[in-house]
């Protein structure tokens, strides 16, 4: 007997693969999740983004049948998950934020235990535990106990230990916290492999740039509520178009050459922090070109140039009037990087 | 590193599976394959941390050596004679104690990771709980033989013979295993492995010293008598006694094994439904 979920071939346009309406989890006097609305489509990759506290583990536990859902609806590829959570428990793969396998077993021997529970043969158990520790290069240590595991390892082990039976669906809670920024590229790049393999991923994260890098659409989150959704190139067209950051060599230039481009542009530059550079807002790039050919005009040398789109912590700041940075001195690291 | 391997793998070892429907509940049969796994589990972590069998190993030895020599002149005049009542009175409550363990132990599971993917993988709820009960009879039955061995050592020779004294070692097994239900509950339902602990500390005592198992209800005030005539332990140990004595199967067995299923049909399903509501 088997249990042995596969994504379904063609699954209907219209069919989504996570659905939630007006979710709403209550601790105590506080909101945990205040009605959230959610629509994931089969086979993208769906990021939900927000500080620590915002609400993400709770709503994804609600999803994955691990809390009881206290107000709206869920459902998941069209199966209601407070009236049939055992078809849900088919469905999906759930990766937490701890790893969620037996400290007192090998690799191995985890992977098999999930395999029988779910209903494979000891055989079949064995040849899947196999395969995966391959594909997660984690062959070498199957038959090490998870107690000398690293945090990389852990978390590679944890994410194989939801894809035994192939999951459809799968559900990350924050798949690279604590991870080192090697590590984390590979369970990128794994998480990519599995959205190419037609798995859906349902994603949170509190790093901009993860979000960024691997969602197709984001939900910003905060306070239990959705404050904004969409691709990450929508979202940060919210906050605005580019901007075009120029330096000149001569700092007692600089003055002249922020009126000028201003002017060219039709927007007001503004000073920034360094005293020889200005930044003014860019709707189209082409106009960047004017302003340099106006300076060389004028004789004033330019010493830098780029133009710059948003990044996600500043739509993150427009977005909930909070620094991101208070909430998770973590993502200070990972912010610094440019989103091109 | 592709990830297209997990589609080959599937697709090849796993044919049948292609394209199944998922299936609205856990037959009768996957949910015992599935308790089984989690025995295998807890046998595996059993076998990693012997520490945790102290208990039953060293706990059964130091109370019969203890009691018998502690309360023997004073009860039953003599050591020798004091054996036949006290090792079945021990044999009880070491499969007592060992029962209470099993509720602390679920509790500090359940606060673990791993138990998170228990909640979310389509199992028998009743697996996870029913699944280290199963493992737990290994400890009954090394603090039932440890008991007994040490009594022979003793010198005690039980009249009922090998089967008597199997008899009563399987009643007591039974019993606590049936027993252990109670401390599962309460493993649910409390917030950690402390207070678990506490709790049953608190049930187990009265229930093994406000019994017969270490001095005869006879030098008892009625009213402690009363309280002692109704408690199943005294059944469960007044029926060992007569196995293990006598190799006579009396009334008091039938009593023991109706009060066990009792146990069960309540704790069984309160277990279950607490664990479902941590959900």
């Amino acid at each position: 007997m088997t249990t042995q979920i596969t994504h379904p071939s063609h699954p209907p346009a219209e069919r989504l693969a996570v659905e939630a309406t007006g979710l709403v989890k209550q601790f105590g006097a506080a909101r945990a999740v205040d009605g959230i609305d959610l629509q994931v489509r089969p086979g993208e990759i769906y990021g939900v983004l927000g500080p620590n506290g915002a609400g993400k583990t709770t709503m994804l536990k609600m999803l994955a049948t691990l809390l009881p859902i206290d107000a709206g609806t869920a459902r998941i590829l069209g199966h209601d998950v407070q009236g049939s959570p055992h078809i849900i428990r088919q469905l999906i793969g759930v990766t937490g934020q701890y790893a969620s396998v037996d400290e007192n077993l090998t690799a191995a021997e985890n992977l098999r235990l999930f395999g029988r529970l779910q209903g494979l043969s000891l055989r079949d158990a064995r040849a899947r535990a196999a395969r995966l520790l391959e594909q997660f290069a984690l062959t070498d240590a199957a038959d090490r106990q998870i107690a000398q595991f690293s945090g990389g390892m852990r978390r590679r082990l944890d994410l194989a230990a939801s894809l035994i039976t192939s999951p459809p669906v799968i559900f990350l809670d924050e798949p690279t916290t604590g991870l080192d920024p090697r590590t984390r590229g590979q369970m990128w790049e794994t998480i990519r492999g599995l959205v190419a393999d037609g798995c859906t991923v349902l994603l949170t994260t509190q790093y901009l740039d993860e979000a960024d890098q691997l969602a197709d659409r984001i939900a910003v989150i905060d306070h239990g509520r959705m404050v904004a959704e969409g691709t990450p190139d929508q979202l940060k067209a919210k906050v605005g178009g580019s901007s075009l950051q120029l330096g000149v060599r001569d700092a007692g230039q600089v003055e002249e050459a922020a009126r000028i481009a201003g002017r060219l542009i039709g927007d007001t530059a503004v000073r920034t922090p360094d005293r020889a550079s200005f930044t003014v807002p860019l709707a189209d790039a082409d106009r960047a070109g004017e302003v340099l050919i106006a300076l060389r005009e004028v004789g004033i040398a330019v010493e830098s140039l780029s133009v710059q789109k948003p990044t996600l912590d500043e739509v993150f700041l427009a977005l909930t009037g909070e620094d991101t940075h208070q909430n998770s001195p973590d993502s200070s690291r990972t912010t610094g990087q440019e989103v091109a | 590193m592709t990830t297209a391997q997990i589609e080959s793998s599937t697709t090849t070892t796993l044919p049948a599976a292609y394209d199944v429907q998922p299936r609205p509940h856990v037959g009768t049969r996957a949910a015992v394959e599935q308790t089984f796994s989690m025995a295998w589990r807890a046998l595996m972590k059993m076998r990693r941390n012997p520490e945790q069998m102290v208990d039953v190993m060293v706990l059964p030895i130091v109370f019969t050596v203890m009691f018998t020599y502690v309360f023997g002149g004073a009860v039953s005049g003599s050591v020798g004679h004091y054996l036949p009542l006290i090792i079945p009175g021990i044999l009880a409550q070491t499969v007592l104690t060992a029962c209470v363990a099993t509720g602390t132990q679920l509790r500090e599971d359940m606060d673990k990771g791993v138990f998170d993917r228990f909640r979310s993988l389509p199992i028998a709820r009743i697996a996870p709980l029913a699944g280290p009960m199963v493992a737990d009879l290994v400890r009954y039955a090394i603090a039932t033989t440890l008991t007994v061995l040490v009594g022979l050592v003793m010198g005690y020779r039980p009249g009922g013979g090998v089967l008597g004294v199997l008899g009563a070692v399987l009643l007591l097994i039974v019993t606590g295993w049936s027993m252990a239900w109670v401390f599962t509950w309460v493993g649910t339902v409390m917030k950690s492995a402390q207070s678990v602990q506490g709790i049953s500390m608190m049930i187990m005592f009265p229930l093994t010293f406000l019994s017969n198992a270490f001095v005869p209800a006879g030098s008892m005030p009625g009213w402690l008598r009363a309280f002692v005539d109704v408690n199943p332990v005294s059944h469960v140990v007044t029926a060992a006694r007569d196995l293990m004595n006598d190799g006579a199967v009396t009334g008091e067995v039938g009593w023991a094994l109706l009060g066990c299923a009792a146990v069960i049909a309540l704790f069984a399903p309160l277990s279950v439904r607490s664990y479902r509501r941590k959900l």
